[in-house]
């Protein structure tokens, strides 16, 4: 790992202070603010075919689930509402907040367009999250790819469905990529703190040492670059 | 939300306020009495009386002599010296160390490092109460098991194990080797129980015994370790000849002095303190589970800490629950994933057999000195709010006797392979 990784991955460890405002205190005021009044809640079990298309998502990282309901106008694509539920923390509530009023503000997005929206979005929107909650906000838009999947589905545009597979890294101890990515988003940084996470200790051949650095460097820069 | 809100401070089994009397006299070793007791001139004995004054004081509270006092930089600093020093003192005698799934990390960690050591760990389990048997304990013994280490009160369920009894059981293992100099030797982190239970070492067969200042309303950075005569141990900080070159570095003397005092007081007060604080425990708790549905009591109603309330409120997230409470002027804590560091969930609550879900959930309350009915009936004006507008939010509903996940499903699916309980799902 180059110095500049390093610095990137020794700076993500002040968890406290946001580092878009500085603000030392444990979330933004953005946060705060959907944290304590979050939008588009789902309040009541929704009726047979009342929207369009949904999906739950767990975090494997830290245990938080969340569901989510979309209705898609017919003639534009768009997004007309989107309700959530999470059993989730405060950085799971009020990036999903966010995240809901980002997808449905302005007349709403496309299904597709919504797509496109990272965790780094949500994240500037909010004013920041600690670094080590930052796993919470892609538990949005995980609920939201597992969401739209299922409205392409029902819609027949089938080629668009994104699974989200997994790529085995070590065929033996049967080590994927998803693996690496959440040991990243635990707040592993370096490979021996990844190892600790997947309890591999040895046994791992170099290429296979090196493929796990790449993809260290690849979702550290992905979720905290 | 109002700035000036009165705080209702909660968790004192992590952080307790320090004591005026105790404060009073640590006051004089923070300005003008500031010699090293290593020194032989009048500044430095006068610092050296003030330590031996208060290694008697506490010598005497734990039934101990003066020189099994060893003053330390807290409860981890205590824990790790035990385990890591009499470990490797006694390692050509044996490498098999006994302790429970329900300690404290400054204990499981070192036991993690003392395993890279060579040495071999058993943990032995705990009921759904949170309570070891000592049978187990003595089940695990074998001829090369040199240490054994079972906390006194539990510092997040509050559940007390059986120290006195465990403390025989390993007494009595040792006595009847030939080589009576092997081991096993009994060690106890005492730090959430200093202040309610008795401390006497020879009541508790302990052969070593941890406690932390601050957790007794003294000063944060002093701890004691009680080291029984003829315990070997190494030493894991290197340096002068302090504290029978046990414990390298100068002497923290307002530290040393505030520790004791507070455990004066905190033995002084100690019965009538407990009654009082069993009541409202009491009293909070069962209005917790009658007023507020789906709470779950964590740990044995009765055999735990006076000042000790750890429940699960089911189906909502323990970080959430706190903030908002917080929000309201109380604190409190949780053994929820999302505030630990390490984003794990509490490992005393699964290791009551709960699934993740109910540690997810758990709130602890740690009641303290200060702690009144009213303060009591206040966050009971406010929670069961607070827990309507989560559940609201919240998308799972968790058995009362659940076992393992309520949505397995939510981390699996689409091909995506995942790990949740350490269960692989698809």
């Amino acid at each position: 790992m180059d110095t500049q990784d390093n610095k990137k991955l020794t700076g993500a460890k002040i968890d406290v202070i946001n580092h878009y405002t500085g603000e030392k205190w444990y979330y933004s005021d953005i946060v705060k603010e959907h944290f304590f009044k979050p939008q588009n809640i789902l309040l009541d079990a929704p009726k047979d075919d009342e929207y369009d298309a949904s999906g739950m998502v767990g975090s494997p990282a830290c245990g938080d689930m969340m569901n989510m309901w979309i209705k898609v106008d017919p003639q534009t694509g768009r997004i007309k509402d989107l309700k959530w539920k999470t059993f989730g923390c405060g950085s799971a509530i009020a990036a999903t907040s966010m995240y809901s009023v980002m997808l449905t503000e302005n007349g709403g997005m496309t299904v597709d367009d919504a797509l496109k929206v990272k965790p780094q979005d949500i994240m500037l929107r909010l004013g920041g999250l600690p670094n080590r909650k930052i796993h919470c906000s892609v538990l949005a838009d995980k609920a939201f790819q597992k969401t739209a999947n299922d409205y392409y589905r029902k819609t027949g545009q089938n080629e668009k469905i994104v699974v989200e597979g997994a790529r085995v890294i070590d065929d033996r101890l049967n080590i994927t990529d998803k693996d690496i990515e959440e040991a990243v988003l635990e707040g592993a940084q370096t490979l021996e703190e990844v190892q600790k996470k997947l309890k591999v200790g040895v046994g791992l051949s170099e290429e296979t040492l090196t493929d796990i650095e790449q993809l260290i460097r690849f979702y550290a820069e992905k979720y905290y670059g | 939300m109002d700035a000036n809100i009165k705080r209702i401070y909660m968790d004192h089994a992590a952080a307790t306020p320090l004591d005026a009397r105790v404060r009073e006299v640590m006051m004089p070793y923070l300005t003008e009495e500031f010699g090293n007791a290593g020194s032989l001139y009048r500044e430095g004995r006068r610092a050296k009386d003030a330590v031996d004054d208060a290694r008697t004081s506490i010598a005497h509270i734990l039934g101990a002599h003066a020189d099994e006092i060893i003053f330390t930089s807290g409860g981890t600093e205590g824990d790790t010296m035990a385990l890591a020093g009499v470990a490797r003192a006694y390692a050509d005698k044996g490498r098999h160390i006994i302790s429970t799934t329900i300690e404290h990390h400054a204990v499981l960690h070192t036991l993690d490092a003392l395993k890279k050591e060579g040495f071999e760990i058993t943990l032995v389990p705990v009921g759904q109460d949170g309570v070891v048997d000592p049978k187990d304990i003595e089940r695990a013994l074998r001829a090369d098991t040199i240490l054994v280490s079972v906390m006194y009160a539990n510092n997040e369920i509050g559940t007390i194990q059986p120290i006195a009894e465990i403390g025989k059981i390993v007494r009595k293992f040792r006595a009847a080797k030939a080589d009576l100099s092997s081991g096993p030797f009994f060690h106890t982190d005492a730090c959430q129980a200093a202040g309610y239970l008795d401390l006497n070492v020879t009541k508790l067969n302990a052969d070593m015994l941890v406690l932390n200042g601050s957790k007794i309303y003294g000063p944060k950075g002093s701890g004691v370790l009680y080291l029984r005569r003829g315990t070997r141990m190494r030493p894991i900080i290197f340096g002068g000849a302090q504290e029978g070159k046990r414990r390298a570095g100068t002497e923290n003397v307002a530290g040393i002095v505030g520790l004791a005092r507070a455990l004066e007081i905190a033995n002084e007060n100690r019965e009538q303190e407990s009654a009082r604080l069993e009541d409202l425990r009491g009293y909070f708790t069962s209005r917790l589970t009658r007023e507020i549905p789906r709470t779950v009591l964590n740990g044995d109603a009765k055999n735990r800490l006076p000042n000790n309330i750890n429940v699960s409120i089911l189906d909502i997230e323990g970080e959430a629950t706190i903030l908002y409470l917080d929000a309201h002027g109380v604190a409190c804590s949780t053994g929820s994933a999302c505030t630990s560091e390490s984003l794990d969930p509490s490992h005393v609550i699964l290791a009551l057999g709960r699934p993740y879900e109910y540690a997810h959930a758990s709130i602890r309350f740690t009641l303290g000195r200060e702690t009144t009915k009213q303060e009591i009936d206040r966050v009971m004006e406010v929670l069961p709010e607070v827990v309507t507008t989560l559940r609201r939010i919240s998308p799972i509903t968790v058995a009362e006797d659940a076992k393992g996940m309520s949505h397995p499903e939510a981390f699996a699916g689409e091909g995506l392979r995942v790990k949740a309980d350490s269960k692989n799902y698809k």
